[in-house]
């Protein structure tokens, strides 16, 4: 990969990018309706799966997005792609608003922005071989023709770590971890400026997640990428992200840079969420402070009113069940939507 | 005094169109009254099969128990005949598995599945049996548990199924549980609510527990003593305090090295086990990590390490022994070179 335009990756890194950022996401709602009737079909409800959530990504950082299943988190990555069309509220990217784009237009912002999955396994088609399932973008956006697309199949083989031979083989042929490689290099072919990642290795093992979490920060450095990195597992989160949001039923709860979410979160469910990840050492597990939370997540059928956190949360006040908390800046970028804060 | 259970030489396989399976491999261990036992290990190194070996539950065929001992309360479970076996199984030696909707009869109320083992294994009365029945339920924490007797399985939250399962494993006074990743399907917070109450009942109830996950840190927070899996194998086994403040096998040590911590300075970069865990069909000869061992010697590639002590109830299966601040040096399984990663 050589006619990537570099931008420094080391801008996002600091934290102290000037540039303006590359995606921004404002009072974004994506809702799923729920239909009933069997001929005719009416929408009796609206499952909130994204619900008023707004943040920045600054070019070439790492935004992590965390939080319990069902919160939103997919649903937040696949409306920015505009894989989902937002029910309200603006998602740019490089300046435009992108839900206001359509047709090859979109198509040209699509080619910027990639998506890697969670499943090595579902998300391979199983028929394809390995260099069709790697050229399928090109060939979409009519890139690299004839044996140059050969050629390019190889060498991003190469970058993430695979022989190029294995372009002749089938998906089934490889492990979870090289699945998860090939489904990088198909996001990269078409070199993209922004990645979605979503959960990439939530289903792999531990030995083998600590190798494509390096290979995805080494292709950030080597090609200026921009990561939303989206994961429940905050250790991982914290490893790889310069900054971090934390996701509840459909709204974010704070939002900051990577140490300060971890050394100084501020809100209840961050508090909780971070207590309940057990950490290998005994020793320090015996003397760890422990928030357990009551209950499970209510649906984003049926929302609490006010915070959607307050069912759950040990210092909830009368206001916190009428009034949404405001998501406000405390200074110098630390986000939090929290009355109590 | 006699362990509670003694596992002695198990060896259980599986025939299929591949070849020959060996999932567990010479496994040999006891737990005692009262202790809780990790056992770990990542995906496919024969921590279930050894479970279900020893509930006799191995699906015969593909499987068979072709060697061993699993000795319980002073009695060889594999000698024992069918009666015998069912006499054990949810009743001296519960059960609770990762996914609780396959392990509950999905027709039936939970007060029903409830009483029904009860009635058998307790000799109680209907108005007997269903009094301890709610008794449980609220122990493990549910709501309203009398009304919720009459409900079925769907109508409970995956938390809420998993505290069910571990009422109904309790309900028969077990000396021992088997939790097969408890909590892997489950959300940290709500992971978090199941292991403190699986930790405080066994604790009161002076129940042994043995539990199963590929949680490093689960297994530091809740578990007495350790054993380590790999490839069929028990590699390295010692207290829980001793085997993360002092890793003597290159796996174990790898493991704990590859996991991104939350209580650490973030690392530029992880440092992840080279390669993936070998096929049971084909293992490797001679110690069955060496293809990606760091400390490997040449011996490591011929003669099979035995399980040797390193230190008071500590051993390991290793020719070198390292120490976890000891360098090695990373073989060149590199996955350019086609070795599966
Ligand atoms: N295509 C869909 N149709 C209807 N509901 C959906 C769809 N996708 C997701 N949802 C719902 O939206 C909510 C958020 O889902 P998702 O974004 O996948 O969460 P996460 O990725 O955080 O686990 C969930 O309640 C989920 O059931
Ligand atoms: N019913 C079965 N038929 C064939 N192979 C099996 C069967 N059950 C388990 N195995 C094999 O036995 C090995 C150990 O599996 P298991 O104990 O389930 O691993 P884990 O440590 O993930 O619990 C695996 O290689 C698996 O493929
Ligand atoms: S026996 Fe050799 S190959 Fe096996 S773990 Fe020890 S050093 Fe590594
Ligand atoms: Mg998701
Ligand atoms: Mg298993």
């Amino acid at each position: 990969m050589t006619t990537q335009t570099s931008t420094p990756a080391t801008a996002g890194r600091n934290g102290a990018s000037g540039d303006a950022p590359i995606v921004e996401v404002k009072d974004l709602k994506l809702y799923f309706p729920v239909t009933a009737g069997f001929i005719l079909q009416r929408k009796v409800a609206d499952v909130k799966a994204v619900d008023g959530i707004s943040f920045d990504i600054r070019r070439g950082e790492t935004l992590g997005l965390v939080g319990e299943s069902g919160c939103g988190k997919s649903t937040t990555g696949r409306a920015i792609l505009q894989l989902y069309r937002p029910t309200a509220g603006e998602v740019k990217f490089e300046g435009q608003d992108l839900t206001k784009v359509k047709g090859g237009a979109l198509r040209r912002y699509r080619r910027k922005m990639q998506m890697i999955f969670q499943d090595p396994y579902a998300s391979l088609d199983p028929r394809m071989s390995v260099g069709r399932i790697i050229s399928e973008p090109l060939a979409i956006h009519g890139l690299a023709k004839g044996p140059a697309r050969k050629q390019r199949v190889q060498e991003l083989l190469r970058v993430v770590g695979l022989n190029p031979a294995f372009a002749s083989r089938f998906p089934h042929e490889f492990s979870g971890g090289q699945r998860q490689r090939i489904g990088i290099a198909r996001a990269l072919a078409v070199e993209p400026d922004f990645i979605v990642c979503d959960e990439p290795v939530s289903a792999l093992d531990v030995s083998i997640q600590a190798q494509i979490i390096n290979l995805l920060e080494e292709l950030q450095e080597e090609f200026g990428l921009t990561y939303l990195f989206i994961a429940h597992d905050l250790s991982v989160v914290r490893h790889i992200s310069d900054r971090v949001a934390v996701m509840y039923l459909g709204h974010i709860m704070e939002l900051t840079d990577r140490a300060e979410l971890y050394e100084n979160p501020q809100h209840p469910y961050t508090k909780a969420l971070l207590s309940a990840v057990p950490i290998p050492d005994p020793e320090l597990e015996r003397t760890r402070e422990r928030i357990i939370l009551h209950g499970d997540v209510p649906s984003p059928l049926h929302p609490p009113s006010g915070c959607v956190f307050n069912t759950r949360c040990p210092i909830a006040v009368e206001e916190c069940r009428e009034r949404l908390p405001e998501w406000r800046d405390l200074g110098n970028g630390h986000w939090v939507a929290c009355h109590r804060v | 005094m006699a362990p509670l259970l003694e596992i002695k030489n198990l060896r259980t396989e599986f025939r299929t169109d591949e070849g020959l399976v060996k999932a567990v491999n010479g496994v040999s261990f006891e737990v005692a009254a009262g202790e809780t036992l990790g056992l770990v290990g990542e995906s496919g190194c024969g921590k279930s099969v050894s479970a279900l070996s020893i509930l006799r539950l191995i699906p015969d065929p593909p499987g068979k128990i072709v060697a061993g001992e699993i000795i319980f309360e002073g009695q060889d479970i594999l000698k024992m005949n069918d009666d015998e076996v069912r006499a054990i199984r949810g009743n001296r030696i519960g059960m609770v598995f990762q996914e609780p909707m396959t392990s509950l009869n999905p027709v039936l109320t939970i007060g029903r599945q409830m009483t029904e083992s009860i009635e058998l294994h307790m000799k109680l009365d209907k108005e007997g049996s269903r009094k301890r029945a709610v008794e449980l339920l609220e122990m493990v924490g549910i709501p309203e548990a009398g009304r919720r007797l009459s409900d079925y399985p769907h109508q409970f939250s995956g938390g809420m199924r998993q505290r069910v399962m571990i009422a109904m494993a309790l309900s028969c006074n077990p000396k021992l549980i088997l939790a097969d990743e408890p909590t892997t399907a489950l959300d940290v917070t709500i992971q978090a609510q199941i292991l403190e109450i699986l930790a405080r009942l066994s604790k009161e109830l002076g129940t042994a527990v043995i539990i199963i996950t590929h949680n490093l840190g689960v297994v530091a927070r809740y578990a007495d003593r350790v054993n380590v899996m790999y490839a069929g194998k028990i590699i390295e086994t010692a207290t829980a305090a001793e085997v993360y403040a002092n890793p003597r096998h290159p796996y174990t040590i790898g493991l704990l090295k590859s996991v991104p911590r939350l209580d650490q300075a973030k690392k530029d970069r992880l440092d992840p086990i080279e390669g993936s865990p070998p096929d049971l069909i084909n293992l490797p000869s001679g110690c069955s990590f060496s293809p990606r061992c760091r400390y490997a010697i040449d011996k490591c590639f011929v003669e099979e390490p035995p399980l040797a002590s390193v230190g008071e109830n500590h051993y390991a299966a290793c020719w070198v022994l390292p120490t976890k601040d000891m360098p090695g040096t990373v073989q060149t399984v590199g996955v350019a070179g086609g070795a599966r990663a």
